[in-house]
């Protein structure tokens, strides 16, 4: 796993003393809050409704026992013994007081955890496929390259002030866990004849413009990362908007300019700078590889794990949570955090540290964050399921959804974000203890359901099969659905269904919109997300709005 | 045709817990939207906002927000004005843990 290095140690050391004073000077009256909120916001500082927030950022999504134990002891200390994971890989803490946080961020600095947020207009936290160096289906791990990424653009003189946040999103395989077509720039590694190099894609985003990344290169050889991202960022920094904040980020500058002229500059501009770049970052690359070095696999015979499966309600686990993994004999563990009517993406402190503990007994002790707010374990030898299975259910970890209807993705919304127009949380939990009482959730198979509870789309609502957004409609949460948004390779943002519905309305008429799909399918394997680009939006809308239809009919 | 004023309360978020607050009659912060001072005249609102706004270190954010009188003093109009009197809807936590103590 990658290591901060002195360096990195002591920068973080030194900024969290600064902050330390800072906060000191807040209190005492001599920061005002417009001096503050910049310095706080700098270091992963919110205020939200009832409450500051602290944001610790897991780069790539990693973390390693070690790291996950003392998140839990944080939580305890300072919070209200649990975290709530997110979509961005980061973990968020609800309850600090003012006065604690600097202590907060010296116990991560203990792990190497921080919550610099890299804020401001400049490249961001690189995330990464959550099974990355695991999956069967990778070509190769793309961790390194997110860190090369994180090194070189960190303190990146020319791109200090772009027009707008700049996110990167890197995937190792052609099966996209990392939604690389919703970021400023999406890297997806591919094969041509016996050479890896990437697909890079531009300008995708969400938020209140949504639009999917275009591919502006099909094939960049690795080696070229750099100047290549180095060329898009600098097309970006001199033509971006910036009389604009709603028409800042690059999505909005492709659009504007088109792909083709905007691959034209970037060509040029990375004709121009490739001969600057002299291999040196290639030498760093190589060294950052060696820190993600993978384990040495401990084979085990499979027979317990065959054993196992006669097990219904392993099996079903087992169906539904694990994915393939490189090494036959072992397998990708999505631990869900979203037991049927919990909060998605909390966890206790006591399961963080169960979740710590099992990672150092059957996984190498290392752990993943994916933007789905679930936990990964990623390397387990196949004949340690049964046990790690056991003691997941022990600590209320053994839900058995993954990617099914109730693993939905909720922004913290109007129970905890100040820019809310409405709440998610509560209708995530509503929605899969409905669905829990139906018995629906295995016949209905694969789905995914996001909830922001505003524009800002942190909960992906536009890429969710179905997206519901929360907003206030005159004073009263109204929820609109989008039906046939995709977050993979072939991404695309979901179609307004209708007018929005009343609070207690809205499950009901999720309902009526799975009913309808059962009944229409062609068959089990006709999922959802199929069977909505088969017919199209009509029966769906029929289904959501039936006194329309009737009226229509008549 | 001017449009009515509507009463408003100071509100804000407490600085060193970050919990929301409510201005007093007597100058003070309480965490209870029932005991803000509820102010029925525009330029009186306009006056305790500035004076909230010169408490930098004991508040953050002061704005006035929309409310109406009840049985018990001042009540929130706007949904999210309700959600801040409580905390959230997921867990007993914020004020709906004070409150039984
Ligand atoms: C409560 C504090 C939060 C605030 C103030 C906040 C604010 C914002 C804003 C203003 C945007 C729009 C940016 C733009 O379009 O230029 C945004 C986008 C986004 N946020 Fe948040 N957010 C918060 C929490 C979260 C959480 C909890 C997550 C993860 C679950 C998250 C993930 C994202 C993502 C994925 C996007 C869209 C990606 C993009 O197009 O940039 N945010 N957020
Ligand atoms: S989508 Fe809106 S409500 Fe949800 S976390 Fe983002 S800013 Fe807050």
């Amino acid at each position: 796993m990658y290591r901060y290095t002195d360096f990195d140690d002591a920068f973080l050391r030194e900024r969290n003393r600064q902050f330390r004073g800072q906060v000191e000077r807040r209190i005492d009256g001599s920061l005002t809050e417009d001096e503050f909120k910049p310095l706080r916001l700098m270091n992963g500082l919110y205020l939200q409704l009832h409450a500051y927030m602290l944001r610790v950022a897991i780069p790539y999504g990693t973390v390693s026992s070690a790291q996950m134990r003392q998140l839990a002891v944080i939580a305890e200390r300072w919070d209200k013994g649990y975290g709530h994971f997110t979509t961005r890989q980061n973990i968020q803490f609800n309850w600090p007081k003012l006065r604690n946080v600097p202590d907060m961020l010296d116990a991560l600095a203990e792990v190497g955890l921080h919550a610099i947020q890299t804020s401001g207009n400049t490249v961001r936290n690189v995330t990464a496929d959550h099974f990355a160096a695991a999956a069967e289906d990778e070509i190769e791990d793309p961790r390194p390259y997110a860190e090369l990424l994180r090194q070189w653009s960190t303190d990146h003189p020319e791109f200090q002030f772009l027009p707008r946040k700049f996110k990167i999103a890197i995937t190792g395989s052609s099966n996209d866990r990392a939604v690389t077509k919703a970021h400023d720039i999406g890297l997806r590694m591919v094969r041509r004849g016996d050479e890896t190099g990437f697909e890079v894609i531009v300008g995708g985003g969400l938020g209140r413009t949504p639009m999917i990344g275009k591919v502006v290169r099909d094939f960049l050889p690795k080696a070229d990362l750099l100047p290549y991202v180095e060329a898009i960022l600098a097309v970006y920094n001199l033509l971006g908007r910036r009389d604009n904040k709603y028409k800042a980020r690059i999505k909005i500058t492709v659009h504007e300019e088109g792909l083709e002229r905007i691959r034209e500059l970037v060509e040029a501009e990375f004709a121009r700078i490739r001969q600057a770049y002299t291999g040196a970052n290639q030498a760093l690359l190589a060294d950052i590889a060696q820190s993600f070095a993978p384990p040495v696999w401990q084979a085990k015979p499979v027979a317990a794990y065959e054993e196992a499966r006669r097990d219904p309600v392993f099996r079903a686990w087992a169906d539904t949570n694990l994915t393939a993994h490189k090494q036959g004999d072992h397998a990708i563990v999505t631990i869900s955090l979203k037991a049927h009517g919990a909060t998605p993406g909390d966890a206790t402190a006591d399961q963080m540290r169960v979740m710590a503990d099992l990672a150092d007994e059957y996984g190498y002790g290392e752990l993943r964050i994916s933007h789905e707010q679930n936990v990964v374990l990623p390397h387990v030898a196949r004949a340690d399921l049964p046990a790690l299975h056991a003691r997941l259910q022990q600590a209320g970890l053994g839900t058995a959804n993954i990617g099914l209807l109730s693993d939905i993705i909720a922004c913290p919304g109007m129970d905890y974000c100040a820019l809310a127009t409405a709440r998610s949380i509560p209708v995530a939990q509503e929605i899969a203890t409905r669905f829990e009482e139906l018995k629906l959730e295995h016949e209905i198979g694969p789905l995914k359901i996001k909830i922001s509870g505003c524009i800002n789309a942190c909960g992906h609502h536009h890429v969710g099969h179905i997206g519901i957004l929360g907003l206030d409609r005159a004073g009263v949460e109204n929820y609109q659905i989008t039906l046939g948004g995709d977050g993979t390779e072939d991404a695309a943002i979901g179609e307004r269904a209708g007018p929005g519905f009343a609070y207690d309305e809205i499950v009901p008429a999720l309902e009526r919109l799975l009913l309808a799909y059962l009944d229409i399918r062609e068959g089990e394997e006709e999922t959802f997300l199929m069977a909505y680009r088969r017919l199209g939006v009509a029966p769906f809308k029929a289904a959501l709005y039936p006194a329309e239809a009737k009226r229509d009919a008549a | 045709m001017s449009r009515a004023f509507k009463p408003k309360v100071v509100t804000a978020n407490d600085l060193l817990s970050g919990e929301a607050v409510y201005q007093t009659e007597a100058d003070t912060w309480s965490p209870l939207h029932s005991q803000a001072e509820l102010l029925t005249d525009e330029a009186d609102a306009q006056l305790r906002l500035l004076h909230a706004q010169g408490q930098p270190d004991r508040v953050v954010g002061p704005y006035l927000a929309d409310a109406e009188p009840g049985a018990d003093g001042p009540e929130p109009v706007h949904f999210r004005e309700a959600f801040r009197t409580r905390g959230p809807s997921n867990y007993a936590h914020g004020k709906q843990e004070t409150a039984q103590s």
